[in-house]
């Protein structure tokens, strides 16, 4: 039963935080791919800065000599997406809404958001170093130990990863209920459906971009919070979350919220899985297989985690471009 | 019109003749030797560059995964070109590595003919899933033997070591390498939108690069292979301006061909049909030009630009080291280059890859010296303890800047210094 458990803890409780992790990052991107209409490279570094914001902010309640029963970098949190929304807004001002108020072609709207990565990267470690940081100030994280029947060991479960969990679940009513049922949210689904349809009916574009960057940026600064709760603050994240997020993007199809948080959830268990040392669950069964058991089983390197998410974007943009979901192939 | 052209030659010739004086000026303060390995970088990187404006301002496409091209690149060059290792040709890889290509050739060919069985009257649904079924049992029979391959090999010989041939055999399997890893990148994204490409690429980049560091039996992974072979005399004993000066004349001659190739490409009909695809894709496209046909070709065409820039800058170098490519050096650089020099123009591209890099390589000192100037002022007045790492930080700097370069260009100066001309037929 141990090698059950080793499975739980290996494959599924990480596929579900990874998970959940792509699918807050993909839902900004969907978002913002589907309404302003292009792929926006900046997100990695957003979600970077959106968790130095948290870590400053709960520093400073920490100096105030605050003291809650969750941790601080949580409640730091939900003040540091109100300021990553606003640095989002502030950074399509100044870098994004001269471009499409000149009639740019998108691709440059995207090598815009690399220039812009490049800064906010810059910046990160400018002032902060490339050190990991520890997120816990205050407090050791906790850790539950569930007992399994059957097993020796227990299952392992980390505060913030069921903050993560919770967070997801609340985020994605919330999300459901504004795209819904209010007006600002059904305005951005005609937008993202149809732009030119949508600013004849008299929707205010300019609302809805403010509420896409400011969903985009906050779900940004919770998943990179949520991240660097889980394991370290890196600043190194860029580059190499991107991929994955635009996997998930795509394979939820672009401009479709629920499809990015499948995808999110389809690339992050993809990825868990196939990294994952599958002999282990077969040595309990070796003495009735034909074959030895080899050592390593998995199906991927832990090295070459990274082409998972690229040969599912490939086999989706080959087999399927609009995604799962019957998203868009922009045009 | 000839007013127009005037102008515009009058820029080139101001321009040119002041990154001349600045050449000269450093020539002077920094010494011949170091100023030709300078040139010598930059002229690598203009290769490149010239890669890069005709896939962005020939045809518009967006590639972030230059750096990947370039590795690739280098790579292969250093396994054609390097010498061989006895021990590997001793034991028992060279079958090993044998078995491994036949393996590859069937499932290639395998994949080809189920890709073409649309002919012999198989549906779409039965070719997904025999496509599905081939890619898996090749990927486990292959990735099996890789494992065991590279086993044997590190420990009967370490890795395999090149195969000693001339350098310019491996420039040219450089550029074919890249070539090839692009056609597959562009058959598979470019009928989508440019965001599709960029994408793709960057992912490519990332993962060709984490192969090539840990494929210790193909590439020593991290323990690097030096001394790569020149094609001129190398500086072995001490002539440093002689060998300098004879690598920078072989890549001055390489420049100057492709440019001319590039320059005729660019004003023969396959150009102008290049220009109307990227202008107005629909209206070539109604005109009855293959307009995905068309982006592969250039696409490819850039890439094996790259991957042959990319040899010779490693080359030069004469150190392979496969963590040494780094997103902000062999792409993002090259990105301003070609911005800024003026995409679309291949003078453009080589004036922006010469300047653009020998700022770059001038602001490290100068971003040094600053920090520390900082770091003392801070200290001394504002009893400011500065960090240990200032210096990595300062290098930091570079990459905001960078950043900054691109987006600010975008918005004042989206045709670079040398806008491209717009020939009138």
């Amino acid at each position: 039963m141990n090698e059950i458990v080793f499975f739980i803890n290996k494959g599924l409780v990480s596929g579900l935080i990874i998970g959940s992790i792509y699918a807050l990052g993909a839902i900004g991107v969907t978002l913002i791919f589907g309404i302003l209409r292009f792929a926006h490279f900046a997100h990695g570094d957003m979600m970077t800065l959106g968790a130095f914001v948290t870590l400053i902010l709960s520093a400073a309640l920490a100096a105030l000599g605050v003291t809650l029963p969750v941790p601080l970098a949580f409640v730091a949190m939900f003040p540091a997406m109100v300021i990553t929304a606003f640095i989002a807004i502030g950074l399509d001002r100044t870098f994004y809404k001269p471009l499409r108020q000149a009639g740019a072609r998108p691709v440059v709207l995207v090598m815009a958001s690399v220039g812009v990565t490049l800064m906010l990267q810059g910046l990160i470690r400018l002032f902060a170093g490339v050190r990991s940081r520890d997120m816990f100030i205050d407090a050791p994280k906790e850790i539950f130990r569930l007992p399994f029947p059957g097993a020796s060991r227990p299952v392992i479960i980390t505060e913030p990863q069921v903050l993560l969990i919770g967070f997801v679940i609340v985020a994605v009513i919330v999300l459901h209920w504004f795209l819904t049922r209010s007006r600002l949210g059904k305005a951005m689904r005609a937008v993202s459906d149809n732009p030119e349809l949508a600013r004849i009916t008299g929707i205010n574009t300019n609302h809805v971009v403010w509420a896409t960057w400011i969903i985009g940026g906050a779900l940004a600064c919770a998943a990179g919070t949520m991240l660097s709760m889980d394991v370290t603050l890196k600043p190194d994240l860029s580059f190499n979350i991107l991929l994955p997020i635009f996997a998930a993007t795509i394979v939820g199809g672009i401009g479709q919220p629920y499809g990015a948080i499948a995808g999110g959830f389809l690339v992050g268990f993809c990825e868990t899985l196939a990294v994952f040392n599958w002999s282990i669950l077969l040595r309990p069964i070796k003495d009735q297989l034909w074959f030895e058991v080899p050592t390593s089983m998995a199906l991927v390197p832990t090295e070459y985690k990274l082409m998972v998410p690229f040969l599912i974007l490939i086999i989706v943009l080959i087999f399927r471009p609009t995604g799962i979901f019957k998203g868009r192939v922009l045009a | 019109m000839s007013g127009e052209n005037q102008y515009s030659i009058m820029r080139d010739v101001v321009l040119f003749a002041a990154l001349g004086v600045l050449v000269l000026l450093i020539f002077v303060s920094q010494g011949p030797v170091y100023s030709l390995r300078m040139l010598v970088e930059a002229g690598c990187y203009a290769i490149i560059a010239l890669g890069l404006t005709i896939q962005w301002g020939y045809a518009g496409l967006f590639n972030v995964g230059i750096m990947g091209f370039i590795a690739a690149g280098a790579a292969s060059s250093m396994i054609i070109s390097f010498p061989q290792n006895e021990d590997f040709w001793a034991s028992g890889g060279p079958e090993l590595v044998g078995l491994f290509v036949v393996k590859l050739a069937v499932s290639a060919a395998v994949l080809w003919a189920i890709y073409r069985s649309a002919r012999w009257g198989v549906g779409p649904k039965l070719r997904g899933l025999l496509t599905a079924i081939a890619i898996a049992v090749a990927y486990l029979v292959l990735s099996e033997h890789m494992a065991v391959m590279s086993e044997e090999i590190e420990q009967a010989s370490g890795w395999m070591g090149g195969l000693g041939l001339p350098v310019l055999v491996g420039w040219i399997v450089a550029g074919i390498v890249a070539g090839a890893i692009a056609w597959f990148v562009g058959k598979i994204c470019l009928g989508l939108r440019a965001d599709y490409l960029a994408i793709a690429t960057l992912g490519i980049a990332q993962i060709i690069k984490t192969f090539l560091k840990n494929a210790d039996w193909l590439t020593r992974g991290t323990l690097t292979v030096s001394p790569l072979p020149w094609p001129v005399q190398t500086p072995a004993d001490g002539e440093f301006i002689m060998a300098r000066a004879s690598y920078l004349t072989v890549v001055a001659i390489t420049i100057v061909i492709i440019y001319f190739l590039l320059q005729r490409a660019y004003h023969a009909p396959w150009g102008r049909m290049m220009r109307a695809i990227r202008d107005n894709e629909n209206a070539a496209a109604s005109m009855g030009k293959d307009v995905n046909r068309r982006r592969l070709e250039i696409f490819v065409l850039g890439c094996v630009l790259m991957g042959f820039g990319g040899a010779v800058l490693i080359h030069f170098a004469s150190i392979y080291d496969p963590s040494g490519f780094l997103d902000l050096n062999h792409t993002f650089l090259i990105w301003v280059m070609v911005i800024l020099g003026g995409s679309g123009n291949n003078r453009g591209a080589i004036f922006g890859a010469v300047f653009v890099y020998i700022v770059w390589v001038m602001s490290e000192p100068v971003a040094f010296w600053l920090f520390n100037m900082i770091g003392t002022y801070g200290q001394a007045w504002l009893g400011w303890e500065p960090p240990s790492d200032l210096a990595s930080r300062a290098l930091q700097m570079r990459v905001f800047v960078i950043g900054l370069t691109i987006t600010l260009v975008l918005r004042f100066a989206p045709q670079g210094v040398l806008p491209e001309k717009q020939a009138r037929h």
